[in-house]
């Protein structure tokens, strides 16, 4: 009799927990679907679109489905600030997931801390976001560029340790020149004896490079840096393609893992690519993990292209949303998190990715590993995939929390090399 | 030292030639209609898209490489010959009589909706033709290699300014042209369908931004937005050179070519303001550009 009165409280305060759920979570995804930069955004999208499907079929998180309101990222920071007021205030979504660009991520963030709005910034790469200030609201699921170039330091000198000269190429704005920065400053670090022969800064979108070209021909440096993206990376690749570039030095381009797929056979073996983090559809220990594979063959089969970082990073955001979610659920008991109960549920949180593991630190900032590796053409894919690939583990490319990332690269030593793995 | 100085020279002289492609469409139909047509970029991103795919298709379909150089110049011809007279009889002619401001906001419209059409037809994948750029392969100019299909588009730039300078100066077409340009109503008096030349000169302006777009897709990757970086260079050539001036447009590409290349070799920092550098010292000299004239406003 008691035992079966227990049972009826029970079952009463889990129907009235139960019924206190929301409806539907209800997330602001924002990303360019329009512009140079949709190579980037229409990627994220087709993951997010792809795992909020999957998600909801299984009954969304705790049951409660997950309804995306996708917003263009297009138009400039102004815009956006606009925007991610619309999305909280009158679309009153429960976060907001988003921003490739480093521009939107910095005007944004202060925005939802003002709005106390869960903010998880998805891809943007400038380190400056919580460098500079701290937050309560706002995340960042993704590495940024420290670990691009830092990477990509460690692994010419691993792969290449008798480079002398070096020059970089990069798009005159922040991105590019935050990574040029950090680049330099690690292989001046890692190799004292490292000389910058050249430091060039076309526009953004610039699309011709001829003259580019022309001086890094004849300045012949062993290893040319490039963090270029979308069209420009395949207008530079094409054009220095036609005149022996690639021949005469070595060229490493950080972010060059989304353009594969678009530059098919043009691009030549044994150039150097990154994928801003871990993020490689035929990553080196998790190509076979049966999640992984389900969503790479998912994706090919709805999208008809493999999944680039853009996606992967898209998904980090969504996982850690949801492992977000599911802790908090612990922490109350089965209450429905309020929005602060969910923000602090995201601190410290470990959480398996795809391709590896994010953690998201006390700073807000999630540190992950990085992949570099050397283009090959194969018979079995239409582009170059990767070989010789190096998996850095999180803590050799990210800077500690309360560092500065430039002040960082400069504290990097010789001796560093010695830690990485040999490449495989 | 000298080979340097060459190959900057040789640099400046390419880029030249690509910006004068551009802006030669834009300003000739400022000359004509009076009309600064913000649309020419989308005519650009338009061009290289028709002639990628065209070219993509005899390589691919009919697999013969070296016809993808027809295939460009029959891009600039369906695009001009197509969207030119379509665009100018059916949005442009209600614009003629109307007060600057509005046929600006006219053609941006234009350019936000043909911006939207590629979208739609194109999607948002770079799209890119190796075939023209490839089977030239490169000549060792000033000590590195340099691509032979740039050297071409030097002498299609300077076919297509002696081109336009023989058709205005050297053919009846060319005079009723600049008949309608000096003065309409006269010209209208005897006998001269004014509107045709409108419709000619804009298709031409079209067909040239075209050209402009489907001879730089070889080099050029072809993507979202291409249209709006084009449209700002193109108007800095123009200011450089004097509306409506074609021989000016020229010039002013050369400079900003020039300039650009300069900077490249000596202060890699000012690669992206020397075409407004170049502009701003330009107009404070000469506030309507080297080649312009000064307008008499008829009252």
């Amino acid at each position: 009799m008691v035992k079966g009165l227990w049972a009826l409280v029970l079952v009463f305060f889990g129907v009235v927990a139960w019924s206190q759920r929301p409806a539907e979570i209800r997330v602001g995804i924002v990303t360019f679907l329009s512009g140079p930069a949709s190579v980037f955004g229409i990627p994220a999208r087709n993951a997010a679109d792809l795992l909020i499907d999957q998600w909801n079929r299984q009954g969304g998180i705790a049951g409660v489905r997950i309804r995306p309101i996708v917003i263009d990222e297009a138009g400039g920071a102004e815009r956006q600030v606009a925007e991610f007021r619309r999305l909280a205030l009158d679309e009153r979504v429960d976060l907001v997931i988003g921003y490739i660009s480093s521009a939107d991520c910095l005007a944004v963030a202060p925005v939802a801390e003002e709005l106390r709005m869960p903010t998880i910034l998805f891809d943007c790469g400038t380190p400056q976001v919580f460098e500079e200030r701290r937050y309560t609201y706002v995340f960042r699921t993704a590495a940024h560029a420290a670990l691009d170039n830092v990477a990509a330091a460690l692994y010419i000198l691993k792969t290449n340790p008798n480079v002398r000269t070096i020059a970089g190429i990069n798009q005159d704005y922040a991105w590019g020149r935050d990574a040029w920065e950090l680049f330099k400053g690690a292989m001046q670090a890692l190799k004292p004896d490292v000389r910058v022969v050249g430091e060039f800064w076309p526009r953004l979108y610039a699309g011709e490079y001829s003259t580019e070209i022309s001086r890094l021909l004849s300045l012949r440096p062993d290893i040319i840096h490039s963090s270029f993206w979308g069209g420009d990376l395949i207008s530079f690749v094409r054009q220095g393609l036609g005149r022996g570039l690639f021949g005469r030095s070595r060229v490493v381009l950080v972010a060059g893992e989304h353009m594969l797929q678009e530059l098919g056979r043009t691009l030549p073996n044994g150039v150097i690519v990154g994928a801003r983090g871990d993020h490689w559809f035929l990553h080196p220990t998790s190509r076979d993990d049966p999640e992984h594979r389900a969503f790479v063959e998912e994706y090919r089969r709805r999208f008809n292209r493999y999944p680039v970082y853009p996606s992967y990073h898209m998904a980090q955001a969504l996982l850690a949303m949801r492992a977000g979610y599911e802790r908090a659920l612990r922490a109350t008991g089965g209450r429905w998190p309020t929005k602060e109960e969910f923000v602090q549920a995201l601190v410290g949180l470990e959480i398996k990715t795809f391709t590896g593991k994010i953690r998201i630190r006390e700073d807000h900032q999630a540190i992950e590993d990085a992949l570099f590796g050397q283009t090959v053409q194969t018979p079995q894919y239409p582009f170059a995939i990767l070989e010789r690939m190096i998996l850095f583990p999180a803590s050799m490319v990210n800077p500690p929390v309360g560092v500065r990332s430039v002040d960082w690269v400069r504290t990097l030593r010789p001796e560093l090399l010695r830690q990485v793995p040999d490449p495989r | 030292m000298s080979g340097l100085l060459f190959l900057a020279l040789l640099d400046g002289l390419v880029y030249g030639s690509l910006l004068f492609l551009v802006a030669v469409g834009l300003t000739m139909v400022y000359g004509v209609l009076r009309i600064l047509n913000i649309a020419h970029g989308s005519f650009y991103a338009l061009g290289a898209y028709v002639g990628v795919v065209l070219g993509l298709f005899v390589t691919q379909t009919l697999g013969n490489p070296w016809l993808s150089y027809p295939a460009l110049l029959l891009a600039a011809v369906l695009v001009g010959g197509v969207l030119g007279p379509l665009v100018e009889r059916f949005v442009l002619r209600w614009a003629y009589a109307r007060p600057e401001v509005l046929q600006l906001l006219i053609t941006f419209s234009l350019f936000l909706i043909l911006e939207d059409v590629q979208k739609l037809v194109f999607g948002v994948q770079p799209y890119f033709l190796d075939a023209p750029f490839q089977l030239l392969g490169s000549a060792e100019l000033g000590g590195v290699p340099y691509a032979r299909y740039q050297l071409v588009l030097v002498l299609v730039a300077l076919g297509v300014l002696l081109g336009l300078r023989f058709l205005l100066r050297g053919t009846p077409l060319g005079k009723i042209l600049v008949a309608v340009v000096a003065d309409r109503e006269m010209a209208q008096a005897l006998g001269v369908n004014a509107g045709r030349v409108y419709l000619l000169a804009f298709s031409l302006g079209v067909g040239l931004a075209a050209l402009g777009g489907a001879l730089a897709s070889p080099t050029v990757t072809i993507a979202p937005g291409l249209g709006a970086e084009v449209i700002v260079l193109s108007f800095a050539v123009v200011a450089v050179g004097g509306l409506g001036q074609i021989e000016g447009a020229a010039i002013g590409a050369l400079l900003i070519g020039l300039g650009r290349s300069l900077a490249v070799y000596l202060v890699p920092e000012l690669d992206v303001v020397v075409p407004y550098l170049v502009m701003v010292l330009v107009l404070l000299v000469r506030p309507v550009g080297l080649l312009g004239t000064v307008e008499v406003r008829r009252i």
